[in-house]
């Protein structure tokens, strides 16, 4: 918890405050993404800040392959995206960070649940715990503020520390989700 | 346009320019893309700074650009196919925007997914490939008019202010040897060859 001093107390009190600076208290700096709405917070505080480096890529598997590439030469990263980015990476989670044992850390903003409007992102996020099922992949989803520490800290642990991916799904039950004003 | 027309070119051999390549090379980082480029690349002489992709086509130069920025001092050279790059065009945009000056991008183009049966792949006779990349804003993209032409432009990439990529139109000969596919061992000797990991 070292670094945890160093946060303000507003980081502190919202979830992305949290994420940031579970990332930078476990060293995590590269922090490529396709991004969500929900995430944009955490985006623009993550480009703010110069500890990261964080940009877009066109596609996650893309990102997927950086954070690979970084890890293996001694940089640590992690991912951002949304359920329907997520849909994206079988082939690259299957052939590339399972099999190599690399600990991919992903940050997946939920959609497609709890009053979802779009039937497509609907249908998406209902294929995304079975794909992590059969990789056997360790994934939690996050719901309260008072846990996403505990979980994202210790997930990032034991990413590393197994050479095993994760997926820290963040649930509209933490960030508030999507506002469905259509 | 200031880069050589892609029909202009000799047709090249992939080992043959995989192992000028590697002749060249003292510590620096070579990701190899899935299939005959690989396996060019591990005949070619392994090297522990060398990684072989088993899959996730299209990742060669995404894996490399994670490599470059880790590791801002190594040169890093990617080995992709043409196939394999159409499958994540977007990638050269992001390479272009991040502008790491240590990555070589080099791209075996012979317009066939070779691997698995030579079928052409879309682009084979109508996209230019290193247009594509000076038009996702990759200034130091080139064909390389011959063998000679490609060594240089290996060496001039070397002194380059940003990223270079490298077209070369190839044969259909298959990759020369088998990379050995156990990944784990692929990846810690890569580790080790890039200095953050010891092997026991």
């Amino acid at each position: 918890m070292a670094a945890a001093e160093q946060a303000s107390p507003q980081d502190k009190a919202t979830w992305h405050g949290i994420v940031l600076q579970t990332l930078k208290r476990n060293e995590i700096k590269l922090v490529p993404y396709v991004p969500d709405r929900v995430l944009t917070t955490l985006i623009k505080n993550l480009h703010a800040d110069p500890y990261f480096t964080t940009f877009p890529t066109a596609r996650e598997e893309e990102a997927v392959g950086i954070v690979s590439g970084a890890w293996m030469a001694g940089m640590r990263g992690a991912v951002l995206m949304q359920t329907s980015g997520f849909a994206t990476l079988a082939n690259v989670l299957a052939s590339l960070a399972v099999p190599y044992q690399i600990p991919l850390i992903m940050f997946v903003s939920e959609r497609g649940t709890l009053g979802e409007f779009n039937y497509g992102q609907a249908l998406v996020c209902r294929t995304m715990r079975p794909v992590l099922d059969s990789l056997a992949m360790e994934h939690h989803t996050i719901t309260r503020l008072d846990e996403l520490e505990f979980i994202a800290d210790r997930s990032i642990k034991q990413a590393v520390a197994t050479q095993a991916p994760v997926a820290l799904i963040l649930s509209p039950l933490l960030t508030g989700g999507k506002t469905f004003d259509k | 346009m200031t880069n050589t027309h892609a029909r202009n070119t000799k047709v090249m051999n992939r080992f043959d320019l995989t192992q000028r390549l590697v002749a060249k090379l003292k510590d620096e980082a070579v990701i190899g893309g899935i299939g005959n480029t690989n396996f060019d690349l591990w005949a070619a002489g392994h090297r522990p700074q060398n990684f072989y992709m088993l899959g996730s086509m299209g990742l060669a130069f995404p894996i490399a650009l994670g490599v470059a920025l880790a590791q801002p001092k190594r040169r890093v050279f990617a080995l992709e196919g043409d196939g394999s790059l159409l499958m994540q065009l977007g990638c050269l945009s992001t390479i272009a925007t991040l502008a790491p000056k240590n990555l070589t991008m080099v791209v075996m183009d012979n317009g066939i997914y070779q691997i698995t049966g030579a079928q052409p792949t879309p682009a084979a006779g109508h996209a230019d490939i290193v247009a594509l990349a000076l038009a996702s804003g990759l200034a130091n993209s080139s064909w390389a008019a011959d063998e000679d032409d490609f060594e240089r432009l290996i060496e001039q990439s070397k002194q380059a202010s940003g990223p270079s990529l490298i077209g070369v139109r190839i044969d259909d000969k298959p990759g020369t040897g088998t990379t050995r596919r156990d990944p784990v061992q692929i990846r810690e000797r890569f580790m080790n060859g890039m200095g953050v990991r010891q092997l026991l």
